[in-house]
């Protein structure tokens, strides 16, 4: 008989409760979305009967697996959705997602003209150029482009030092803190090597794909799905696990290379690490010891990020966090900052976007944190344009409060 | 009492043979009346598969059944576009097959027999089978396309009785035969009852039809007629979803769980063949052996169905006839029987026809329509094999969903694809007909309100045979009371609703019991945490 009941991203498995549709962040504030049941595994049945069931709207989907989280029968509802619109959805993307797709190709080019770039992006008249002609919001403050880049910098400040540490991992960067946020990469490089690690690159790194998945790219999105994991596997055979500073782009290396892209990670998953995650294991088992600087005080929230909440790593976040004297860490209610990636930069959905995140952004307002702690790039856009109170992302929020001389002089012996 | 004499015929029975043979009758200019007992659709013609045979199935055996079934095969795709699906079938031989001797060898006899009755059959590689449909048992040594397809036989019978309607027939459903009006050897007509009511009522006309399927046997026997029924009943196993979207079969001596149909939003696999007593035909269980078989069965046809969600278990009773050359009964004619009672047993105005299949109904319907008419001297000529029935006048849903202004939604698809081109007549009126009712199967308010005002729906189950409404993966947790209610409201009897609602979920709880494990027995759970069963059922009882 019958052993067990599965099927492709377990859609069958939905018993139709409709828990998955309380927590949708979408479905709350668009009305022209048939939320997470109806998309997915509802969706689903029908499209195997014929296409022609295909929906326009699943295009709102954020895909921030918040459904996924709440499911009780494990259906992956927004893997559904996102498989929908590779093998339906086939209309070629616009310009417009194209560029804010390709995260690693746009960066370079943007890059070398960074101070041109992010000075005419500021102005309103090529802000509602841009909401012309290619549908951005111009409501949205793009993200800056840096003029040196984290990979740059690594090799002109920080490369020839790294042989010297015991202990060696590989740093996923990401495209955020190449292009955008080099800061981040500095200062990962910084917290690592006081507990006395040694940074390598990977020199074969490609953008995740996160962005190229959501906007249709499939094809260039495996191609570099591909290279990276064969990358990941070398890296692990020479006894270097990878660690990575973005939740996203983790979560997409982990559940949408296999899932989605059909790019197999068995061998490599298991030794892929958000930072957080790595440095709570290290601390906590005595590995590593952590020297805080004297006085240090700071007012925290913590949001965590929907892909956070998805991979179910918060934790170590905040337990890391707690473990620097004088953070006060306040946990902020779980709610989605309406973003997700390149999403909240269309025109379209920039409304229900910011819809999305009023009860975070009012949450924010009402704890009065000196900052928010946040893993995420996109998250940190979102929150810091919508409520002005800066975001810190963990790794930068250590640098700080480690003494970083005095770390190294404990983790050297 | 009242009587009535204003018919030239009197049909008995509103399955797939009854509604044919109405609308044929109606077409031809006479004036009918069709009775049923409960609902159109309820006796075999909504407990069977499904299958659009080629034909091919019967090829070596029985040619003759096999030109048939391939003949009107072609017309109902041309006519009933909108309720038959062209998916192609494949008959797979498999290894096993070759050690009974039902090997390569075989195929090609099979082959020959199919091309000589008119069978397009067409041998290909397993590799070509497995691109054709991927869900196929990849060790298959070989495999024939035929151009099997399947038919969706609510909408069948539906359509014809919505024609025969148009045509001016009278149909009286939940009205029940209980005797002849006969004087001497020739019956005058029919004594009914309202099965709702209880009322009785006499009709009168010169010809009665006996179309009650397996119950003919009763009714012919009310008019001391003696037809040698067998009854075979059938047990089926219906699939969460699609899972092949080709039909596939075995290329050997017909068997048990054999073939397996994809039919609109799920897979049926069936179905097995055994005798059973006339008292069981009412009521039909699926036992835990066929349910077995028929996994076993299906997971060589396609080995992924073995862990394949089960939604529900159903069986029917096939309408078999003795052959009446026999005296033994034992040889069982899968053949069409048109009997003119007057030629075989002297008894004036009456008229059976039964055995065949769903899909000779048209074929069946001609046959009696003719007898029909020799008997009341008219002479017309058949016409159903070139007109198309009503919803299937403008192709399938792809060319019916273009009607809608704009996208249509997720609900207009649905209805374009159940309802055809009578899609039209749907209201989509307020947001509320917008709205889904059931959101498995993508049926909105203003289908029901159509299938209400249009379709004569009296109950959830007439509900759900017009507009699959509780037909999906929550067989009606989510959605019923929904319906119901709007059910309730649209036939003006709100405080009805409950109990709507309730006699729906008991039918349901009966086809998931039999296959209650797994994600089955979840949802059952589910079910019940709902609504709250008043007796619990224990994990034993399933
Ligand atoms: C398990 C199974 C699988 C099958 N698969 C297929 C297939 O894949 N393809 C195919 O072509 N065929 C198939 N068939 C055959 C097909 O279902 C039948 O041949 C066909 O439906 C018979 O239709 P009918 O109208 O003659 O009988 P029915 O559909 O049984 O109709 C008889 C009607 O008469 C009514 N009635 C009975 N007594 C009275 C009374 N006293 N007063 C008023 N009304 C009364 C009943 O309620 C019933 O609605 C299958 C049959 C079974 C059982
Ligand atoms: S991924 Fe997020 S936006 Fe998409 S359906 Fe799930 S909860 Fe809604
Ligand atoms: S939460 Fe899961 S089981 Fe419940 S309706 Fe949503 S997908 Fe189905």
């Amino acid at each position: 008989m019958q052993e067990t009941n599965i099927s492709a991203k377990n859609f069958e498995q939905c018993q139709k409760c409709s828990l998955c549709e309380t927590v949708c962040p979408v479905m709350a504030n668009n009305p022209k979305y048939a939320g997470p049941k109806r998309s997915g595994p509802d969706g689903e049945r029908y499209r195997l009967k014929n296409g022609i069931f295909f929906e326009d709207s699943l295009k709102y989907c954020l895909n921030c697996k918040r459904c996924e989280v709440a499911c009780p029968s494990g259906v992956r509802i927004a893997d559904l959705i996102q498989q929908a619109r590779i093998d339906y959805g086939r209309k070629a993307p616009k310009l417009r997602d194209m560029m804010l797709a390709s995260t690693d190709q746009m960066g370079p080019l943007a890059g070398a003209f960074a101070p041109i770039v992010n000075f005419s992006l500021g102005l309103a008249p090529v802000k509602g150029l841009m909401h012309a002609t290619i549908g951005v919001d111009k409501h949205r403050t793009l993200p800056k482009y840096s003029s040196e880049t984290f990979v740059h910098w690594y090799k002109k400040h920080a490369e020839a030092a790294q042989d010297a540490y015991k202990k060696q991992i590989s740093y996923f960067h990401g495209c955020y803190a190449n292009y955008n946020y080099p800061q981040l990469g500095k200062d990962f490089v910084a917290v690592m090597n006081a507990f006395g690690i040694g940074v390598q690159l990977i020199p074969e790194e490609r953008c995740c794909g996160v962005a190229k998945i959501a906007n249709g790219m499939i094809a260039a999105a495996t191609r570099d799905a591909k290279i990276n994991i064969e990358a990941f596997l070398r890296s692990v055979k020479e006894g270097r696990e990878v660690v990575t500073v973005s939740t996203t782009c983790t979560l997409t290396l982990i559940e949408e290379y296999p899932e989605l892209l059909k790019v197999d990670n068995s061998e490599v998953r298991d030794h892929i690490s958000l930072v957080e995650q790595y440095l709570y294991k290290g601390i906590a088992s005595g590995e590593l010891k952590p020297v805080w600087k004297d006085g240090f005080k700071a007012r925290a929230a913590y949001h965590c990020p929907c892909h956070q909440e998805r991979l179910g790593w918060g934790i170590f976040t905040t337990e890391l966090l707690k473990m620097i004297p004088g953070m006060e860490l306040i946990e902020l209610e779980s709610n989605c900052c309406g973003i997700a990636g390149t999403y909240g930069f269309k025109k379209e959905n920039y409304k229900v976007s910011q819809a999305i995140g009023k009860p975070l952004f009012d949450n924010i307002a009402a704890v009065a944190p000196d900052y928010v702690a946040c893993e995420c790039e996109t998250c940190k856009w979102q929150i810091e344009m919508s409520t002005g109170v800066p975001v810190k992302n963990p790794v930068s929020i250590l640098a700080e409060a480690l003494d970083l001389e005095k770390t190294a002089a404990a983790n050297r012996k | 009492m009242p009587v009535n004499h204003d018919f030239d015929v009197i049909i008995i029975g509103g399955g797939i043979t009854g509604a044919g043979t109405a609308r044929d009758c109606a077409m031809r200019g006479l004036k009918v009346l069709l009775i049923e007992r409960s609902d159109i659709a309820t006796g075999a013609t909504g407990r069977n598969h499904g299958l659009l045979h080629s034909g091919a199935r019967y090829a070596v055996k029985d040619s003759e059944s096999a030109e048939e079934c391939i003949r009107e095969n072609k017309i109902l795709r041309r006519i009933a576009a909108n309720c038959v699906e062209v998916t192609g079938g494949l008959f797979i031989t498999l290894p096993e097959d070759a050690d009974s001797g039902f090997g390569l060898d075989y195929q090609a006899t099979f082959l020959e027999a199919c091309n000589k009755a008119g069978i397009e059959a067409r041998a290909i590689s397993p590799r070509e089978a497995i691109q054709m449909e991927p869900s196929v048992n990849p060790t298959l040594i070989g495999a024939v396309v035929v151009p099997d397809g399947s038919v969706d036989p609510f909408r069948l019978c539906s359509a014809n009785v919505t024609d025969a309607v148009l045509h001016g027939a009278k149909v009286l459903v939940y009205t029940e035969f209980l005797d002849f009006i006969r004087e001497g050897d020739t019956i005058l007509g029919v004594k009914v009852r309202d099965s709702r009511t209880g009322e009785t009522a006499e009709y009168r006309a010169p010809v009665t039809v006996n179309a009650a399927g397996i119950w003919g046997h009763g009714v012919a026997a009310k008019a001391g007629v003696k037809i040698g029924m067998y009854p075979a009943k059938g047990a089926l196993l219906v699939f969460g979803h699609r899972v092949n979207n080709v039909v596939i079969n075995r290329c050997r001596k017909s068997a048990d769980g054999d073939i397996l149909v994809p039919g609109d939003s799920v897979t049926v696999i069936g179905t097995t063949s055994t005798k059973v007593p006339f008292e069981e035909c009412d009521h039909m269980e699926v036992t835990p052996d066929e349910v077995k078989l028929l996994l076993r069965e299906g997971c060589a046809l396609c080995p992924s169905l073995a862990s394949t969600r089960i939604l529900r278990a159903y069986a029917g009773v096939r309408p078999l006839v003795a052959d009446d050359s026999d005296p033994t009964g034992r040889s069982i004619s899968r053949g069409i029987v048109c009997l003119d009672h007057e030629t075989r047993d002297g008894i004036k105005g009456f008229v059976s026809i039964t055995g065949g299949k769903l899909m000779t109904y048209r074929l069946m319907a001609e046959l009696a329509t003719d007898a029909v008419c020799r008997k009341l001297g008219v002479n017309k000529t058949c016409t159903t094999a070139e007109t198309p029935l009503p919803g299937s006048m403008d192709g399938r849903i792809e060319s019916v969903s273009k009607r809608f202004e704009g996208k249509p939604s997720a609900g207009q698809k649905g209805a374009a694809g159940r309802q055809g081109d009578m899609v039209g007549k749907i209201r989509f009126d307020t947001d509320a007909d917008k709205q889904l009712v059931c959101e498995c199967e993508n049926v909105t308010l203003a289908e029901i309100k159509y299938a209400v005002r249009e379709l004569g729906v009296s109950n959830l189950e007439d509900l759900r045979r017009r507009t699959r409404v509780g037909m999906g993966t929550c067989q009606g947790t989510l959605c019923i009371r929904r319906a119901a209610k709007a059910l309730a409201e649209a036939l003006g009897k709100p405080e009805m609703a409950e109990k709507l609602a309730a006699d729906y979920l008991d039918e349901r709880w009966k086809g998931m019991r039999a296959v209650g494990w797994g994600d089955t027995l979840r949802e059952m759970e589910f079910m019940q945490r709902v609504y709250k069963f008043e007796k619990p059922y224990s994990y034993d009882e399933v």
